[in-house]
């Protein structure tokens, strides 16, 4: 059993230090793509502490057969700020919603600096092909299919496969 | 199995974004078990994008702005330190609780002496009542004493008779504007069902005519009524009647007699 598995067992009988150490782990993450949803930090603030809140509370319906438990959370994340798009209230504040890919979002990103890794981040989305932009915006940032991606880019689905598995590979070499 | 290949299909990366059945989900848990490769793959990509993502959050997060928000049992923890006594509250509740005793004492008090305020008032009115009522009463009685006095004015005494010897009535007779008043303070009441009858006589012969009953006998106060009288009377009598009157005198029932003296 691996030391993450140890530790979800423990978040699932109610471990608060688990928690911590599962929340330091993935909050930033699941701030980013809520973040790159909602495109309004401090909804996205409030958005991420609820899908923690809900994960906590839920948290004896994960099973690591099912999936990553930061696959898990991510979904209940996405779910949460697309709900909040569809908002009537959201809707009418947030008008003109800027189109920025999560590309523009990192590039601008002042406070990226003083974290680790924020050079080889930087520098991978900078180089970044716009093929490989897209996929990753699709597939991890909105949660599209790999068949939902394949129609969106106009691209055969073992493409979509393939290609991502590249632009992944080119991040694992600069930020691991 | 060729592993590998399986890596380089692009699976893996799927598997991470979340996106692929439960039936692959359930394989790649149990390769993952399996080959240490594919599970090392895994979380590669898995930190790789945990990276990524954490990347595009505009700012840091901790766990610190989550603190107090997380509860276990759902119930808030009490604090168990004693708490001081906070003697600015104790003074102010004190306060507002005397000043509230104060202000329903004093409304309590305003209650009573608007009551008392009220009777007395009361009895004002009635006071007034009352001496309207006397005034009245003076008024009529010097009105009356000026009838009375008046020089034209004929007294004839009335004595008892009979049985009735102890009864008497005076009548005050103005001939000028035909009129007698009538004093029967000296007669009793009379009994129910039977009414005082007063009578104008003429002697030779005895003939008599009714002047009418006085029905309001008992009620009025200062007995002194006052009657029309156009006859030429030499005498008045007055008898005890059934309710309603007789049409000549019950001579059994003559109280009292008197007759008018010469005419001067």
């Amino acid at each position: 059993m691996t030391e993450l598995e140890i530790l979800v067992q423990q978040f699932q009988s109610k471990n608060q230090v688990a928690f911590k150490k599962l929340y330091s782990m993935y909050s930033q993450s699941i701030h980013g793509v809520v973040y790159n949803i909602v495109k309004d930090a401090d909804i996205a603030d409030e958005i991420m502490q609820d899908v923690f809140i809900k994960a906590w509370h839920k948290a004896d319906t994960y099973s690591s057969k099912k999936g990553r438990f930061f696959t898990w959370i991510l979904n209940i994340a996405r779910n949460a700020a697309i709900d909040m798009t569809r908002s009537k209230a959201f809707k009418q504040s947030k008008q003109n919603l800027n189109s920025d890919y999560f590309v523009d979002t990192i590039t601008n990103n002042d406070s990226l600096d003083e974290r680790t890794d924020a050079i080889g981040i930087k520098k991978f989305v900078t180089n970044l092909s716009q093929k490989c932009k897209e996929v990753i915006e699709l597939l991890y940032f909105k949660g599209f299919t790999q068949k939902e991606a394949s129609e969106e880019l106009n691209m055969p689905i073992g493409t979509i496969k393939t290609r991502n598995r590249n632009c992944i590979q080119q991040l694992r070499d600069m930020v691991l | 199995m060729d592993i590998k290949a399986y890596i380089a299909s692009g699976i893996l990366e799927l598997y991470v974004a979340g996106k692929l059945s439960e039936k692959e989900n359930q394989e790649i848990y149990e390769l993952m078990q399996e080959h240490p490769e594919i599970l090392q793959e895994v979380l590669e990509i898995e930190a790789a994008v945990v990276k990524l993502t954490g990347a595009a959050s505009p700012h840091a997060i901790d766990f610190e702005s989550f603190k107090g928000k997380l509860d276990t049992t759902g119930t808030k923890v009490i604090d168990l330190k004693p708490r001081k006594p906070n003697w600015i509250s104790f003074t102010g509740w004190a306060a507002s609780i005397i000043l509230a005793g104060g202000l329903l004492w004093t409304l309590n008090n305003k209650t009573k002496v608007e009551e008392e305020l009220q009777t007395v008032s009361t009895e004002k009115q009635y006071l007034e009542i009352q001496i309207e009522e006397a005034r009245n009463n003076l008024t009529a009685t010097k009105s009356l004493l000026d009838a009375i006095r008046d020089k034209d004015i004929i007294t004839v005494p009335l004595g008892g008779q009979g049985d009735y010897a102890s009864t008497y009535a005076k009548v005050y007779w103005n001939k000028a504007d035909n009129t007698i008043y009538l004093d029967g303070e000296g007669l009793p009441n009379a009994p129910d069902g039977k009414v005082w009858q007063v009578w104008s006589l003429t002697l030779n012969p005895l003939t008599p005519t009714s002047l009418g009953t006085i029905d309001d006998f008992n009620t009025d106060e200062n007995k002194i009524f006052t009657i029309a009288n156009t006859n030429e009377s030499q005498a008045f009598g007055i008898t005890l009647e059934p309710a309603g009157g007789s049409e000549s005198p019950t001579m059994e029932q003559l109280y009292t007699l008197g007759v008018v003296a010469a005419t001067p």
